[in-house]
């Protein structure tokens, strides 16, 4: 039986009027990788959190154990002494200091208040080494992507001495490429012995390096799985308490004629003039069809589907626009809604919602006039649509009146959802519409999803999640470099080909 | 559709299921409104134990004409901090239109048309709201932060106020009927009722609480007010329940507006027996009225509030952010113009220094009502409210004799105890 380095026993934690977590048990062994998974508001990062001392000791009951002493965190600074380091999902990085300020941020080298930056700087690159960056310590962190960003995070955690590193969802903003680099990282750091807690909703990564699985549902401990017994179904079956026989709805597409068609659409970087990010797309969509764009972080989708939607991206936008055959006019995201366009963003915190207002003023924004006359808005026509929608995308929260930044994130993006839909739009563009939420959640939207298509909608799913867009899409576009590189049918696609697509496209830009 | 949507119903902690068709919220969320109007009332009652005078008649008016200039400013700046901005320049853009309206009036030969009070004003105002919109634009079209574009705006406006005065000099005076706009009283078209003749006594003079005479139309309005108020009331409710929403308990209802009307009936008591309603009370209610409609029932309100709450989604929801910030400053501008209007025709006269520093009283006004410094939250009704606290406590030391720096630094100290009970309130909840 090998040593646990950590055990936590018996954890509860209350807050006012929920149990977040009841008698939840966890048991990590010393050098092994053991994955936290379970559904959003689970638990999980609530767990963390007493954990690393966010919730002081005295806060919560139960035990904490780290190398066989009884351990009573009153702060992170606690946890971070015994060499307990954990990292947000959100990071917490200073955007406009250089990497090197920003690892050793309220830690730096310094004699009596004088920096000693060459110090700091060799440290730096010694620690960037380390995780496989080979970035200047002086660059700013606004000017690396969100992978290195990740990466200079744990850097930063190795600066610290860590015998135990935690990641909330590490991999969540990351494209594949990076994932893997930093899954690589992390089985790296398992033969140097550092421990490492991950938590993820990502099953196929837990599948790849994960030694121990603890499936946490409704603040409660389920299973520990062990590396024979993991399997993406068998943790699925776990964490939703039965077994999910499909995790695609069924769908039977009724595909008519083509009603929206862009054609040879090209669009340059907003700052940088000469750069072009999209270059000579053509797609089109037919009714009734689900069509998915996939593609690499950085593939351009995002950009593609903002600037279509009133230019909301980029600059000298060239192309045309077809629906129904007739040429229209999008240069506005008011003509685009007008035109029966709706684009749900992939970031709903920053661009999708309004978090300090209600569900029912976030649901009519974008077509208050279908609930106004003349300028004046009708309360009660509102609060029917507000209450409907609620219903058919079930929203689950106390009323409609509930602050959207007080909902869980699967929640928030049916919210978003319903706004769009209640602007009633022919054609819909989805942008990552399952980011970051829970399997659940993921079966209810892709069923709103496959009822829209039933109703002869066009839509577009953008999704980073290739076995999503296998399972949901009829037609699957591939996009590399701002190009599209590839497209088939879904009946003969395969993860393999699309990747096969990608790089293939890879070498024909760099050629 | 109709397969069946497997929904685990794995309790996600924070959401709450089933769904009562309550607005919930409705008691909650005017229970700050509630408190702030507790506030005033107790400041009130303090300052009238204290001084014994604040709610004599001629007192109350004197409240009125003294701070509607706070309050109509208030107006449009709530807009301009729920859209997420600030507008230091008021003070100055209503000195800079006074001393224009003046010399419109009194220096300058512009004729008998264009030196009419009432030309002159509908002009300053449309000028207010051409200043408001040569800083909007530089705001909205330009991302230029508003706090740079209205510092300099304070600058430039007090220095033309000056530099159009001549000077340090101050130009007057200025025609009565104009200054009517301040110091003017309803005219009783109805005609007086006399409750109680006044009795003269031996020495000559009138004995206290005899000679009451009430100002009919002033009572007639008021009454006709609160008849509309309760009459609006019963019918929201009756319409809310008739589609199967639950409105508040009758009995909260109940309460509220008996406390409502029997506070105005009071109010509109003591005008009465004085004079009637000051002209610039009815001005400044039927501005507070279209505000308050504007905030919560009309389109551009709602997307005032969409925007300053997270302007990047707006966009994405086709709200034309630019042309709504323009409106927001130009609206500002109108209501300092007007702010400066009611300052000259108070004093009678322009002065180089009319509505200095009152940009800060203003903005004050609107966070003590409860408005978040970044956007998307702030109330009409607070805010009036919030201007209210800060005049009767200005009227209140006054009348006690409290030395005007000790009277700012209470100010002070109340425009930081509401803002941190709000963000305490915040947290806790």
């Amino acid at each position: 039986m090998a040593s646990y380095i950590l055990e936590m026993r018996d954890i509860t934690k209350t807050f006012p009027g929920v149990k977040a977590l009841s008698n939840v048990n966890l048991q990590v062994e010393e050098g092994e990788i053991h994955a936290i998974c379970g559904e959003n508001g689970a638990g999980k990062s609530t767990l963390m959190k007493v954990l690393s001392g966010v919730y002081p000791a005295g806060d919560y009951e139960g035990q904490i154990i780290y190398r066989d002493q009884e351990c009573h965190f009153r702060g992170i600074h606690d946890s971070e002494h015994k060499g307990i380091v954990i990292i947000h999902q959100e990071l917490a990085l200073v955007p406009m200091l250089s990497i090197a300020e920003n690892i050793f941020l309220g830690n730096e080298h310094a004699k009596f208040g004088v920096i000693d930056w060459d110090a700091n700087e060799a440290r730096t690159r010694d620690l960037l080494k380390k995780v496989g960056l080979s970035e200047d310590p002086k660059t700013l962190i606004t000017n690396i992507g969100t992978g290195k960003q990740q990466l200079v995070e744990i850097a930063k955690a190795l600066s610290k001495e860590v015998e135990l590193l935690i990641l909330d969802e590490p991999t969540a903003s990351l494209s594949e490429k990076d994932s893997q680099a930093l899954l690589d990282l992390l089985l790296e750091f398992k033969r140097q012995g550092i421990t490492s807690i991950i938590i993820s909703h990502k099953l196929n990564e837990i599948n790849r390096v994960a030694d121990h699985v603890t499936v946490i549902r409704d603040g409660r401990t389920i299973e520990t799985l062990d590396r024979s017994q993991i399997s993406e179904d068998r943790i699925i079956t776990s964490m939703v308490g039965r077994s999910l026989e499909d995790r695609y709805p069924p769908r039977d597409p009724k595909i008519g004629e083509v009603i929206f068609e862009v054609k040879n659409w090209s669009v340059y970087h907003p700052l940088h003039a000469e750069r072009q990010v999209i270059k000579n797309i053509d797609i089109n969509v037919q009714k009734g069809e689900v069509v998915g764009i996939a593609g690499l972080m950085g593939a351009g989708r995002t950009e593609f589907a903002m600037s279509l939607f009133g230019r909301s991206y980029g600059r000298k936008i060239t192309g045309e626009v077809f629906l129904h055959g007739k040429p229209i006019d999008v240069s506005t995201v008011g003509k685009a809604v007008e035109r029966g366009l709706a684009y749900v963003t992939e970031d709903r915190k920053v661009f999708g919602l309004n978090l300090i207002d209600d569900i029912k003023n976030n649901i009519t924004i974008a077509n208050l006039k279908g609930v106004s006359g003349l300028g004046v808005i009708d309360d009660l026509k509102e609060l029917d649509v507000a209450n409907d929608y609620r219903r058919k995308t079930n929203i689950r929260s106390s009323s409609v009146f509930q602050k959207t930044g007080n909902l869980s994130g699967g929640n928030q993006q049916k919210v978003v959802l319903s706004k769009w839909l209640f602007a009633n739009p022919e054609v819909l563009i989805l942008d990552e519409p399952t980011r970051g939420i829970d399997v659940g959640a993921k079966y209810e939207i892709y069923t709103i999803i496959a009822r829209l298509a039933a109703e002869g909608r066009a839509i577009i799913v953008i999704s980073s999640e290739m076995p999503e867009l296998l399972g949901i899409s009829d037609r699957i576009y591939v996009m590399n470099e701002g190009r599209i590189v590839g497209e088939m049918a879904s009946s003969d696609a395969s993860q393999e080909k699309i990747m096969r697509a990608i790089v293939r496209g890879e070498g024909r830009a760099a050629s | 559709m109709s397969d069946p949507v497997p929904t685990p119903q794995s309790g996600v902690a924070q959401d709450v299921s089933s769904a009562p068709r309550v607005p919930v919220s409705s008691f909650v969320s005017n229970l700050r409104e509630y408190g702030l109007v507790l506030a005033l009332i107790a400041i009130m009652v303090f300052f009238q134990f204290t001084t014994g005078t604040l709610f004599k008649p001629v007192n109350l008016s004197n409240l009125v004409q003294q701070n509607s200039f706070i309050i109509v400013m208030a107006l449009g700046m709530l807009l301009v901090i729920v859209s997420g901005h600030i507008d230091l320049s008021v003070g100055s853009v209503a000195g800079f239109i006074g001393a224009l309206a003046a010399m419109m009036m009194v220096i300058w030969p512009v004729g008998p048309f264009l030196g009419n009070p009432l030309v002159v004003s509908i002009l300053c105002i449309l000028i207010g709201g051409a200043i408001g919109a040569a800083q909007g634009y530089w705001i909205a079209y330009h991302r230029i932060p508003s706090f740079i574009v209205t510092l300099a705006g304070m600058l430039v406006f007090r220095g033309m106020c000056q530099g159009l005065l001549g000077g340090g000099s101050s130009v007057g005076p200025l025609p009565d009927s104009f200054k009517l706009l301040s110091s003017g009283f309803l005219p009783d078209i109805i005609g007086p009722l006399t409750l109680v003749p006044p009795i003269v006594n031996a020495a000559g003079k009138t004995i206290v609480g005899s000679g009451v005479v009430l100002h009919m139309t002033t009572v007639v309005l008021g009454l006709a007010g609160v008849l509309a108020y309760v009459f609006f009331g019963l019918r929201s409710r009756r319409t809310r329940e008739r589609h199967g929403y639950a409105a508040e308990p009758f009995a909260l209802f109940v309460v509220k507006t008996l406390v409502v009307a029997a506070l105005t009936l009071f109010l509109v008591y003591q005008f009465a027996v004085y004079r009637g309603f000051p002209i610039v009370l009815v001005v400044m209610a039927i501005l507070i009225a279209v505000f308050v409609f504007v905030t919560r029932k009309t389109t551009i309100g709602r997307r005032v509030y969409a925007m300053g709450g997270n302007i990047k989604a707006a966009q994405l929801s086709g709200i034309k952010t630019e042309r709504l910030t323009l409106f927001v400053f130009i609206n500002m501008g109108m209501l300092s113009a007007l702010g400066g209007l009611i300052i000259a025709a108070r004093l009678g006269q322009a002065v180089p220094a009319a509505g200095l520093g009152s940009e800060l009283d203003v903005i004050a006004a609107v966070f003590i009502g409860g408005a978040s410094a970044m956007g998307g939250v702030g109330q009409v009704i607070s805010s009036v409210v919030g201007g209210f606290i800060m005049g009767v406590m200005n009227n209140g030391m006054s009348i006690m004799g409290v030395n005007v720096d000790w009277q700012q630094v209470v100010k002070g100290l109340v425009l930081l105890g509401a803002v941190i009970f709000d963000v305490y309130n915040k947290n806790k909840g």
